[in-house]
């Protein structure tokens, strides 16, 4: 170092091709040390034995949009075991002549979601776009005016029914979820202790007893002759359910708020309705934005779980598809195209929760 | 902001009272809504299940039809609702659905404990065994050891239990929900038996990778009534379901069809005119459009029709009439007379 | 505090002037009576209701069918059971194979999850990728679909048992799942097992011992493998001790299965797997934040004291990176816990499913159904009350 022409020289130097560069990405990343070199060509060898075979299963002796007569032949897979089936698969038992119509109440509410994607969006206007939004839904699926034909609830079924159990699980869970973390936070000892028994009570048991319960037991609850949807009493399970876990994210956000909040809340004189509304809640819920995503997210995926009180959701309808003598042989494809429509949904979901949390956290 | 909570608040509620539904007495409160509400399986090809268009197709769900089709002389005046095993008990008690018509077994804890009532059977099965040929077994009696597929909670279970126990003989079951994924399993050799109602078996075998390949075994080792059940409460609902069964059976051993009902109307035998609703009384007596009779086998069809066209020997499952023929030529169904 | 508004500055200049609906205590207590009141009424209304239905449907009611005969099989049992024993008995059964798959489950997820959230942080881009890829994938799809994946696969393809694969001496795998050879009986095995437990109670005393002699004097004390030492060498001796049988049950096959040798059930791999593979992604999201949590200047102190890599892990980052795990890490494991009644959409006789026959053949839907939510609750509330016990154990550590 003490030559001064080592100085002179090394600025003319680029630095070894080992160092960057394709290269030098390689060895700082793959090959720095010995076992991380064993493990990439452990991975390497892996990749190697089980991506072929799989893509050649996949696309290359595939056939996709065929007869079951024709998916027999082959040795690939049969992915026309959805397009023949895709109406069924995605709407159920919707008039097929109107099936333009929860198409369309679909793509609506995409719309929506992507345009409330952007928080520059969240005004006032916002709930508006959403409460127009959906009444238009609803009355597109429903019909009765317009001139369009009546669809009963019951036919409601497949992708709708998914994202009708997962949307309004959520958004009424929300409000009953703040109630119920408000009053687990309270003094009152009665609240207190109800709120507490009723979300302990709720999150300790497994979703499926409460659909259970929602499908076998509590049509003898109500009196004689009093009945109610069995959707409807699958979509009050689902809130009820939801909103335990709700209170519990809410909780959280109660608790990260500084005592210097409420005392500031107290010492202008507000009331509690008041402190709460004003001061405490607007607060403690933009922290719990992101978590709040979280649960939509697992709502959308416990969702499935009404197959097993035969609701006809979007991973039923493909089960009954899967039960014509045709198509049995091909449940493979069938869940993996199942696999990529949740996987799409819940990752621009929790992808969006994770954007969500990096832009609030820096707001602090 | 305080009118569009307002509009929420509107919007739930009369969501939930979309959902509600006031009821009285059966027959009354099915003629005041305008339509039955059936429960049916969903599950089971041939007898109740919906094709890739969402239309409901299979022998039970033309019973529930011909039910409809007496009341309100109309055959889409009847919605399904597909129930799991373990709901379909409940549905019926709690009123949330009129009619069960859900391959369900007729048994005496379900007649008394149940408080159902179940009516004429619509299907005679009987639960079967079903092996790959290449296993060489020739009898139930050889089945010691076996691993058995077979769907849970359904008298199927406690009939295998039962036979295994006589027979002292060990076997391990493979319980699983649905029954297509159970025949999956079982194509797949997961288990070395498939236990079902016969029916359900030739429903199977008929959709094996190559049917060839698989034997039923000649026992049959329990007697499964399937027949269509009402709740306690209501005779004259019950009976009315029971006659719209019997008058498919009777128009079979009549002769009259689908196709020639409406020159049968001019038929000089009294039976006949009696049972079209020619000669006037037993519509009444039911309460009943006088001509229900002639519209269920107008509309839906004689028993013959209804087997032929959803499980015969000429569909995917291609059963033969065996127990379900006529009387007259060996089987069990068996009208009494309409006067 | 936050939930009523401090007392009103004016109370105490006219305290007889202010109304009862003034007063925040007496509003809070008509308040409380009032929800309490709400609730009861319900409650009430529900039960009368349930009970005309019931009575007027004569519906069978009441626990008396659990003493009656089941009449159905079970395919796994972890205890003695057939057809011929009690409902009750019955619902044994599918609660110890509810244990059985949650509590493999459980160990099996903290260790895969832990091993991919580290992978995660892994300084090889290839590795930290795949798990990266891994936990997207899992988390975002139903564990219900993946369950039917996992069990299309088994039964798929896997060959059938006159086929069975045969790795090693006496360990077969079909379509009717992992089976293997087995010690015989022998009364060496339950000494062991006793053995092992002693040994077990000494490794626990041990680790307390050497804690406090760490703290003394600071020396450390390798417990670990002392431990282990002592785990495989007492139980060891006793085998030599007894003579070293060696007979094995060895597993043959028979007209249809193998007989002998222990069976794992495709059902319970599925399952176990399924379970396992989602909950893991989850866990091992947990496990990388509780170890990023740890500030890079731990690590470095600890290394610039002189620690082995090993040691910065053992003693440094995981003291403090589980303070961050384990309450999350709770709420996870429980989920497994409660996903394991998917059982009944692949064929594995846990308590829901059982129940499910249970109600199946009696029509007690009422009894089944609380009976569920009864035992789930028992497992979650003692589930959670061991492990605040441990949190605070954990949470007292800070200085």
């Amino acid at each position: 170092m003490s030559n001064p022409t080592t100085k002179a020289t090394r600025e003319f130097l680029k630095p070894p091709v080992t160092e960057v560069g394709v290269i030098g990405w390689l060895r700082s990343n793959l090959f720095n040390n010995w076992y991380n070199s064993l493990l990439t060509v452990i991975v390497m060898l892996l990749f190697w034995q089980l991506i072929p075979p799989a893509f050649s299963w996949a696309f290359v002796n595939s056939v996709w949009n065929t007869s079951a007569e024709v998916c027999r032949e082959t040795d690939g897979a049969c992915w026309s075991v959805i397009p023949q089936n895709i109406n069924f698969i995605f709407f159920g038992f919707f008039p097929e002549d109107q099936q333009w119509r929860p198409g369309l109440a679909m793509v609506l509410l995409i719309a929506l979601v992507v345009y409330s994607k952007n928080r520059n969006h969240w005004k006032k206007s916002l709930g508006i776009y959403w409460l127009i939004n959906l009444v238009v839904m609803a009355s597109l699926m429903y019909g009765g005016i317009f001139g369009l034909p009546v669809v009963e609830t019951d036919q409601w079924s497949g992708l709708p029914l998914t994202f009708m159990l997962a949307l309004f699980g959520i958004v009424a869970a929300y409000p009953i979820g703040v109630i119920l973390a408000l009053g687990r936070q309270s003094k009152m000892p009665a609240i207190k202790t109800l709120c507490v028994v009723y979300i302990e009570m709720i999150r300790g048991v497994p979703l499926i007893s409460l659909l259970f319960m929602s499908s076998v037991m509590f049509p003898l609850f109500l009196p004689d002759g009093v009945t109610l949807d069995k959707v409807l009493r699958a979509q009050a399970a689902i809130i009820l359910f939801s909103a335990a876990y709700v209170a519990e994210v809410v909780r959280g956000g109660l608790q990260a708020m500084s005592r210097g909040q409420f005392e500031a809340a107290d010492s202008l004189g507000l009331n509690y309705n008041q402190s709460m509304r004003l001061i405490i809640l607007p607060q403690a819920l933009k922290i719990v934005i992101p978590p709040t995503v979280g649960v939509l997210l697992s709502v959308f995926k416990d969702t499935s779980l009404v197959v097993i009180i035969a609701l006809y959701d979007v991973l039923k309808t493909t089960k009954v598809t899967l039960s014509n003598p045709k198509w049995t042989s091909y449940s493979t494809e069938a869940y993996i195209f199942l696999a990529v429509l949740y996987f799409i949904c819940c990752y621009a979901m929790s992808s969006y929760s994770r954007k969500l949390e990096k832009e609030l956290h820096t707001g602090h | 902001m305080k009118l569009s909570r307002l509009t929420v608040m509107v919007t739930i509620l009369s969501l939930l009272a979309a959902g509600i539904a006031f009821a009285g007495k059966d027959l009354d409160a099915v003629k005041k809504k305008g339509f039955i509400q059936a429960g049916v399986n969903g599950n089971v090809f041939g007898f109740g299940m919906p094709d890739n268009k969402g239309v409901w197709k299979g022998l039970d769900v033309d019973t529930a039809r011909a039910v409809a089709v007496a009341i309100f002389g109309d055959a889409s005046k009847v919605k399904f609702t597909p129930l799991t095993a373990q709901q379909r008990f409940t549905a019926l008690q709690s009123g949330e659905i009129d009619l069960l018509t859900r391959n369900a077994t007729r048994t005496l804890s379900r007649e008394t404990k149940l408080g159902l009532n179940f009516v004429t059977v619509n299907y005679y099965d009987g639960q079967g065994f079903m092996v790959p040929k290449k296993l060489g077994v020739k009898s139930a009696k050889d089945l010691s050891g076996a691993t058995i597929c077979v769907l849970p909670g359904t008298t199927t279970e406690q009939n295998a239990a039962d036979f295994f126990r006589t027979n002292k003989m060990d076997w391990t079951p493979v319980v699983i929900e649905s029954t297509s994924e159970l025949a999956q399993t079982f194509f797949a050799g997961r288990c070395d038996v498939l236990t079902s109602d016969a029916s359900q078996l030739a429903g199977t075998r008929a959709i094996a990778p190559n049917p060839k390949d698989y034997v039923v075994l000649p026992e049959i080792i329990s007697k499964e009534p399937l027949a269509p059940a009402v709740r306690h409460g209501d005779d004259q609902w019950r009976d009315i379901v029971d006659f719209a069964v019997l008058a498919m059976i009777n128009a079979e051993e009549m002769g009259i069809t689908s196709q020639n009902v409406d020159k049968m109307l001019k038929s000089k035998d009294p039976m006949v005119q009696r049972f079209l609703g020619v000669i006037e009384g037993n519509g009444k007596a039911l309460g009943l459009d006088e001509k229900w009779a002639y519209n269920i086998i107008k509309q839906v069809g004689n028993y013959g029709e209804i087997f032929e066209r959803n499980v015969g020997v000429n569909t995917t499952l291609g059963i033969e009439r065996g127990l379900n023929a006529l009387w007259t030529n060996g089987g069990l169904m068996y009208s009494p007379p309409f006067k | 505090m936050q939930s009523e508004p401090s007392i009103t500055p004016d109370a105490g200049l006219q305290p007889s002037a202010a109304p009862f609906w003034r007063d925040p205590a007496k509003r809070a207590i008509v308040f409380q009576v009032a929800a309490l009141l709400l609730v009861a009424s319900v409650c009430y209304y529900l039960f009368t209701n349930t009970q005309a239905n019931l009575e007027r449907q004569s519906i069978a009611t009441g626990f008396g069918f659990l003493e009656t005969e089941a009449g159905f099989e079970i395919g796994e049992a972890m205890v003695d059971y057939s057809a011929a024993d009690s409902y009750a008995d019955a619902l044994l059964v599918g609660a110890l194979n509810t244990i059985k798959v949650s509590f493999i489950g459980v160990i099996l997820t903290v260790i895969l999850g832990t091993f991919i959230g580290i992978a995660r942080l892994s300084s090889n881009w290839l590795v930290a990728r795949l798990a990266a890829g891994y936990i997207e994938v899992m988390q975002n799809i139903p564990v219900l679909l993946q369950l039917f994946f996992w069990y299309a696969i088994f039964y798929e393809t896997f060959p059938s048992p006159r086929q069975a694969l045969n790795p090693f001496n006496g360990v077969f795998l079909c379509n009717r799942g992992l089976i293997f050879a087995v010690p015989e009986a022998h009364a060496a095995h339950t000494a062991m097992g006793w053995v092992l437990l002693i040994a077990l109670v000494a490794g626990w005393g041990l680790n307390r011992w050497g804690r406090r002699r760490q703290a003394l004097t600071g020396q450390i004390f390798p417990i670990i493998r002392v431990t282990l030492a002592l785990c495989l060498g007492l139980p060891l001796l006793t085998w030599l001790f007894y003579g070293a049988p060696t007979a094995m049950n060895v597993p043959e096959l028979q007209s249809f299965n193998f007989k002998g040798g222990i069976t794992i059930s495709p059902e319970f791999s599925a399952l176990l797997l399924g379970l396992v593979f989602y909950t893991a992604a989850f866990v091992a999201e947990i496990v990388r934040a509780g170890i990023q949590s740890v500030s890079r200047g731990q690590i470095e102190a600890a290394m610039s004291v002189g620690l082995r890599p090993g040691q910065v892990l053992h003693l440094v980052i995981f003291p403090q990176a589980l303070r961050v795990i384990i309450p999350p890490l709770t709420s996870q494991l429980l989920n497994l816990t409660k996903n394991s009644s998917l059982a009944i959409a692949i064929g594995y006789a846990d308590f829901v499913a059982v129940t499910n026959t249970t109600i199946n053949q009696t029509g007690q839907a009422i009894e089944g159904v609380a009976l569920i939510m009864l035992v789930y609750l028992s497992f979650s509330l003692s589930t959670s009350l061991f492990m605040n016990i441990y949190n605070k154990k954990m949470v007292l550590v800070e200085r």
